[in-house]
């Protein structure tokens, strides 16, 4: 029997209202006796430990950062979105709620994803309120732009910063409580495994990344904000340090993983341009608002791009898509990219691009107009690729950029372990089979700010006067693996470095579990991710020692964890025997190349169980029911 | 291209530290100088010696967690970007580069090129946010704010926290920093009630860190990856003066 997803019952709009009504209080007085464990501090970490200081809980934060501000949340370049429909253009929570449903390919939830559009809002109130400069108009009011898969302007930003000054947001809410002593913040902590009592969630094991010492913090409840796996890839946008650890740990601790093979391939970020390369990186997606995408009629046109002329370049989006043109949601437009690269008509010299051009925007509204609105993207450009876009066509390529799979939860964000909840990217829960843009901070702050506040009463108000102690046999055991584990990476003292490892598994993961997939590839990749793993726990090389600052170990374990990882997402790629939104199956596709679902028989949540490290995880599925939205083919023609 | 690494290595915070130099052969000018430190650090651990440990985390110039004196200049030659979005096209064949960590009592060093800034953060501890609970906020479009005091605010706000403006300082002083805070929430009317204790709390607490006092050399505003404008520490002068008076 799969685990209750909580989901209230009664109309989609009254729901939330309802369940919290119905969810368990804590009394004021007494929150201040029930200790609240939060793992990572980006947007729903800070937003959540906040909160729940506001409240009269204590907290104990943790980062691996040296301070909250650090967190990748900062990275997010373009906006956020809410149902405000200040622009009178006809949005409104529904329309909120319907776009990113079918965004997300109709693999998500709709009581989540309705709940988020209905306190969407309220973000951008508690954003402004907090200082928070977004853009404005002339008049003072608050000023909107598009984003893909959407018609209406929905999307609120400050510059091409929008992230970090949403971060910055909820770090000082987090910083202003860590002043009045009711937040401690443990900062440059990696949580190594949570603790579990009884069955249920009660505290974590921690690395301080300075000394190396392991210790030990008990909790009522623990809470997971620690972001996405995308670096499994190796290449992608997300930050160097991202990665999959405490999510993996919860789940080999009970905690279900769900569509975990959901990954969204973002489609405008700066190719690939050496072999040494760390990272990649994202132009944001707003900048389609005003480039066009095209790439030469002919197969090996050579010429430079501004030699080409109109009639021999296809601006293959909108050509292809005339309604939504260049603003398609990401998964269509990364998929059509490499399609026209696979073709021969890629550009640049690796020939894995496209060109985004601001020519004609140039022409329209003038340079310092598309300063004023895209400047800093474009000296970002400038500087990494050592060409002047407002001379020359950008060229992009897609990489990988959001995971939109995850740690299940139900509707109240605890996970299948009782006591252990998971917010933001590390959870599953609003997305489905794609994330359209500007949604990853509503969601953050979604579940930090308006969510978890609410539901994880329901469960403390049940453990009054629990005293939790790391006294505990469970503490021990925890450590003990903790260590044992750790003593065995760093004695291995193998012929390889971590990196090339990684690196090795990053090519397996994008050629076989990246953009598009198929049964062949994916078994490849289930084939050959074990023999990688036992390459790593026999030929690693790490260098210095256990207590002291080794960022060497640091990348290590953490690559222990996406070799495992990386064999979940193709298991469950290969399981889903259909193509939904990022998960591509070229078996599964109409005669338009679009993806086709198979709705008789997959319309669920695929949630895997660890079984123990020598069997194979079990299968749950959650069925997902749709009474408010018609399943149809998505088009953005 | 062919370089030499001359950088600054120091095991711990007690440990005394010194430069060592490393040559590194088959740099690409489009590694950034992290890709290329990367390469370099490979070689390292392969040699069984210990890597060259530094922050970053991002690398696309917005978390602020990197930032290394390259050449004697904060985040190295190029006005305007952090050291993560530093090319290996902005150095010379054969060259010998210098590579030393933030240089401020506040910000001791950890290890090789990584300092502790946690001084930053009890700064903005002491004063750095708007007393707002989740939950209490009117409607966004209730206040209309002037896109001129807006756009100033969002200049200021664009602060990274990497700590270039208080290393390069002579006097080692966070002025830049804890200015860009203070101009933030002084040009918003959401700032307001709690203006001056703002600053003065600010203030407090950055001289109690150890930081400098500001002589106006400008050195800050030169170095800033993101081009912090100096009127904010006159601003945030004003702001104190102000608050000290009344």
């Amino acid at each position: 029997m799969f685990p209750d997803s909580k989901i209230p019952s009664g109309p989609l709009a009254e729901k939330w209202t309802k369940h919290q009504f119905d969810l368990k209080l804590v009394n004021p007085s007494n929150r201040r006796k029930y200790d609240i464990i939060v793992v990572g501090t980006g947007l729903g970490g800070a937003a959540a430990a906040a909160s729940f200081a506001e409240m009269g809980y204590n907290v104990k934060a943790f980062s691996f950062h040296e301070s909250p501000r650090r967190a990748h949340s900062i990275a997010a370049q373009g906006g956020i979105n809410a149902a405000k429909n200040y622009p009178n253009d006809g949005d409104s929570v529904f329309r909120l709620f319907y776009d990113t449903i079918k965004g997300g390919d109709y693999r998500s939830r709709e009581a989540n994803v309705y709940r988020l559009a209905e306190v969407s809002n309220a973000i951008i109130d508690q954003c402004v309120a907090q200082g928070i400069p977004f853009a404005r108009e002339y008049g003072g009011l608050l000023d909107n732009r598009s984003f893909g898969g959407a018609q209406v302007s929905r999307t609120f930003y400050a510059r091409g910063q929008t992230g970090q000054q949403l971060l910055l947001g909820a770090y000082s809410s987090l910083v202003r409580q860590m002043h009045k002593g009711k937040v401690q913040f443990f900062p440059r902590h990696e949580m190594l495994e949570p603790v579990l009592i009884d069955g249920e969630a009660k505290g974590i094991i921690t690395r301080n990344l300075v000394t190396g010492e392991i210790s030990s913090h008990s909790a009522n409840a623990v809470v997971l904000a620690t972001g996405g796996y995308g670096n499994v890839f190796f290449l992608s946008t997300n930050a160097m340090a991202s990665n999959g650890t405490a999510a993996w740990r919860a789940y080999k601790k009970g905690a279900y993983f769900a569509n975990p093979s959901f990954t969204q391939i973002h489609p405008t970020c700066i190719p690939v341009a050496s072999e040494h390369q760390s990272k990649l990186t994202l132009m944001s997606e707003s900048l389609r608002n005003d480039g066009r995408v095209w790439v030469p009629k002919k197969v090996g046109d050579d010429r430079h791009p501004n030699d080409i002329p109109e009639d021999d370049r296809d601006y293959y989006l909108e050509r292809l898509y005339p309604s939504f043109g260049n603003l398609v949601p990401r998964d269509v437009a990364s998929r059509r990219a490499k399609e026209m690269c696979d073709e021969g008509r890629g550009v640049g010299p690796t020939k894995l691009a496209v060109y985004l051009d601001f020519e004609d925007a140039i022409n329209r509204m003038g340079k310092d107009q598309v300063t004023a609105k895209y400047g800093n993207l474009f000296d970002m450009y400038q500087q990494i690729t050592g060409e002047d876009p407002y001379k020359v066509p950008m060229r992009i390529y897609p990489a990988v950029h959001y995971t939109m799979g995850g740690i299940w939860v139900d509707y109240n964000l605890m996970t299948t372990v009782p006591g252990l909840y998971v917010l933001g990217e590390a959870n599953f829960s609003d997305h489905g089979a794609n994330r359209l843009g500007a949604s990853a901070l509503m969601q953050g702050l979604a579940d930090g700010y308006f969510v978890i506040p609410y539901t994880i009463g329901d469960y403390l108000s049940k453990k009054l006067g629990e005293e939790v102690s790391t006294d505990h046999d469970a503490f021990k055991e925890a450590t003990s693996n903790v260590n044992e584990r750790l003593n065995k990476l760093i004695s291995i003292n193998g012929n390889r470095t971590v990196d090339r490892i990684h690196k090795e598994l990053g090519l397996i993961m994008w050629d076989h579990v990246g953009m598009a997939r198929d049964k062949g590839g994916l078994e490849t990749a289930i084939e050959k991710i074990p023999t990688l793993r036992e390459e790593f726990w026999s030929n690693v090389k790490i260098s210095g020692k256990l207590d002291e600052l080794n960022p060497e170990l640091e990348k290590a374990g953490r690559l222990a964890d996406f070799l495992e990882l990386g064999e979940l997402m193709a298991r469950d790629g290969l399981n889903r025997e259909e193509s939904c939104g990022g998960h591509f199956r070229t078996e599964y596709q109409t005669e338009d190349n679009e993806a086709l679902r198979d709705d008789e028989n997959f319309t669920y949540v695929a949630a895997w169980e660890h079984k123990g490290d020598t069997s194979s995880p079990e299968l749950h599925k959650e069925e997902l029911e749709f009474e408010n939205v018609e399943l149809t083919t998505r088009s953005y023609k | 291209m062919k370089i030499q690494i001359k950088v600054w290595r120091q095991s711990n915070a007690k440990s005394e530290g010194k430069f060592s130099t490393y040559p590194l052969d088959g740099v690409s000018e489009d590694m950034s100088f992290f890709e290329m430190l990367d390469s370099l650090n490979d070689n390292l651990v392969m040699g069984g010696k210990d890597p060259i440990a530094f922050d970053h985390d991002c690398r696309e110039g917005i978390c602020g967690t990197c930032g290394i004196f390259i050449n004697g200049r904060a985040h190295g030659p190029i006005r305007g970007v952090t050291t993560c979005q530093l090319h290996m096209r902005s150095f010379q064949n054969g060259e010998t580069i210098v590579v030393e960590p933030w240089r401020a009592k506040a910000f001791p060093i950890i290890r090789d090129l990584i300092v502790d800034r946690q001084s930053f953060d009890r700064v903005m501890e002491s004063g750095g946010y708007i007393s707002i609970n989740a939950g209490n906020a009117q409607d966004a479009n209730v206040i209309p704010i002037a896109k001129e005091n807006s756009d100033l605010a969002m200049d200021a706000a664009a602060c990274i926290g990497c700590g270039a403006c208080a290393a390069t300082c002579k006097n080692s002083s966070a002025m830049l920093f804890v200015s860009a805070k203070v101009s933030q929430f002084a040009l918003l009317p959401q700032g307001q009630p709690e203006r001056s204790n703002r600053v003065k709390n600010m203030v407090d607490q950055m001289d109690e860190e150890g930081f400098g006092n500001c002589t106006n050399t400008g050195a800050c505003e030169v170095e800033c990856p993101k081009e912090i404008s100096l009127v904010n520490i006159a601003r945030m002068n004003r702001e104190f003066l102000k608050a000290s008076i009344m």
